[in-house]
């Protein structure tokens, strides 16, 4: 029976491919595929053709099939493409192979039509799901190291002075590495001041202070300062309303202050060249940082 | 937009989508920079105790008038275990959770209205209102 059918499929390859193209054009507009240019649309379409009868001739190879996966990958086309052009293909030719029956009573062979056709179908969905997932679930942890290494840099600008410029929202986990870099830094580098710039946290709530000021506490027990900078007004605003007390912490509005300070407290200062003034020898250092 | 949302709180992420929404809204009514800071730390808060202590639950926003008066109101439902005692929690530092005990009597402070109802093994409902100056 199974032989049957495939002879249909395969004899019949070209009328099942036009039925099949002839519908896939018409989901271009649905499934996010409608900027690819008509041309490279139309080739991948064969191609994607040319895959599934090679797998249903060759029992299910798969070797096509993967290599058209990667292509597909590449091109960053979505997963719907494949899913919904191989959902396409399994009615098409449930349909075409029906209608080439001659009994079209026998309840028992419709049931086998859908059985075989779902045998060739699924083990490519699978494949090509699978391709893509773990294609995906590999840029995912990409990011994640990616995001990590980002998420709580240490900056040694100079001898003794080390700056933590922190962007962006902080959740438990990036506070932790937060007090992880800041501690192992400060020891590494040798710091005697490290300046944390909250300029570009968006919201600075309690679990966001409370960390900061553990984190603080932390860096003057094994004997260096820490001084806050980057406190924008909303924030200190915010602050002041949460009724968090940063009296005993140093907080500088500004990193340049920040910056000054920690010379300060490093027993340094800026001296002028001849024919620069200070003001032109503060803003170099500070830009070079 | 509609005057209406709400955002639920399952995993600590959605607490960052929380404020968001909660700043979006507050800068289309008209909010100052600051008061959208305020806005925005409030839900953080309200958002990061449902997180903790009810493991889930839900913040709604509603625009609202009143007199010609507009503002932003903000509804934190739960279905937690609930406070047993509303005014010690509103006491700056109280924390069952080693945190600075400063969420709640903070948000307090940055909205204009505060309502806090629980019951204990029912859940809690704070509700909370900001108006336009
Ligand atoms: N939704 C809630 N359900 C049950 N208990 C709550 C809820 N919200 C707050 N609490 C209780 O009230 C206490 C005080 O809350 P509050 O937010 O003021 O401080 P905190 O969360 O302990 O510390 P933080 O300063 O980091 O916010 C909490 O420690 C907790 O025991
Ligand atoms: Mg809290």
């Amino acid at each position: 029976m199974e032989t049957k059918f495939k002879r249909i499929v395969l004899e019949n390859s070209d009328a099942i491919v036009q039925m099949w193209m002839d519908n896939v054009r018409n989901l271009k507009d649905e499934n996010y595929t409608t900027n690819i240019g008509d041309e490279l649309y139309e080739s991948t379409n064969r191609e994607f053709m040319n895959v599934i009868f090679t797998s249903i001739q060759s029992q299910g190879s798969m070797e096509e099939v993967e290599q058209f996966s990667e292509k597909i990958i590449n091109l960053g086309w979505p997963l719907s493409y494949i899913t919904d052009g191989l959902q396409v293909f399994r009615r098409v030719t449930v349909d075409y192979i029906l209608s080439n029956l001659d009994d079209m009573d026998d309840t028992e062979q419709i049931k086998s039509v859908f059985q075989s056709v779902d045998d060739w179908v699924e083990p490519i969905i699978r494949k090509l799901v699978n391709e893509y997932t773990g294609n995906w679930e590999q840029i995912v942890s990409l990011q994640r190291v990616a995001l990590q290494e980002l998420s709580a840099p240490l900056i040694p600008v100079m001898d003794r002075i080390t700056i933590m410029p922190l962007i962006g929202t902080i959740d438990t986990e990036r506070a932790k590495l937060i007090m992880e870099n800041l501690l192992q830094g400060t020891i590494n580098h040798n710091s005697e001041v490290v300046l944390i710039d909250i300029t570009g946290v968006p919201v600075v709530d309690t679990m966001v202070a409370h960390h900061i000021i553990q984190a603080a506490e932390a860096v003057h027990l094994i004997g260096a300062k820490c001084i806050l900078v980057g406190i924008r007004p909303e924030i200190a605003q915010t602050i002041v309303n949460l009724g968090i007390d940063l009296s005993d912490f140093s907080t500088k509005s500004s990193l340049k202050k920040g910056f000054m300070s920690a010379l300060e407290i490093t027993n340094r200062k800026i001296v002028p060249l001849e024919g620069k003034s200070r003001e032109e020898q503060i803003k170099n250092i500070i830009d070079s940082i | 937009m509609n005057p209406q949302s709400c955002v639920h709180i399952h995993k600590e992420w959605d607490i960052v989508g929380a404020r968001q929404l909660g700043r979006e809204m507050a800068k289309e009514i008209g909010f100052s920079t600051v008061d959208q800071a305020r806005i925005a730390t409030a839900i953080s808060e309200l958002a990061r105790n449902i997180y903790l202590y009810a493991d889930q639950g839900k913040i709604s926003y509603e625009i609202i008038y009143n007199n010609s008066r507009t503002g932003l109101c903000l509804i934190a439902e739960d279905e937690g275990p609930g406070i047993s005692d509303i005014s010690q929690v509103m006491e700056d530092g109280f924390t069952t959770s080693g945190g600075l005990g400063a969420g709640l009597p903070g948000v307090k402070r940055l909205m204009d209205e505060f309502e806090a109802y629980s019951e204990i093994g029912k859940g809690t409902t704070i509700k909370t209102v900001k108006w336009l100056r």
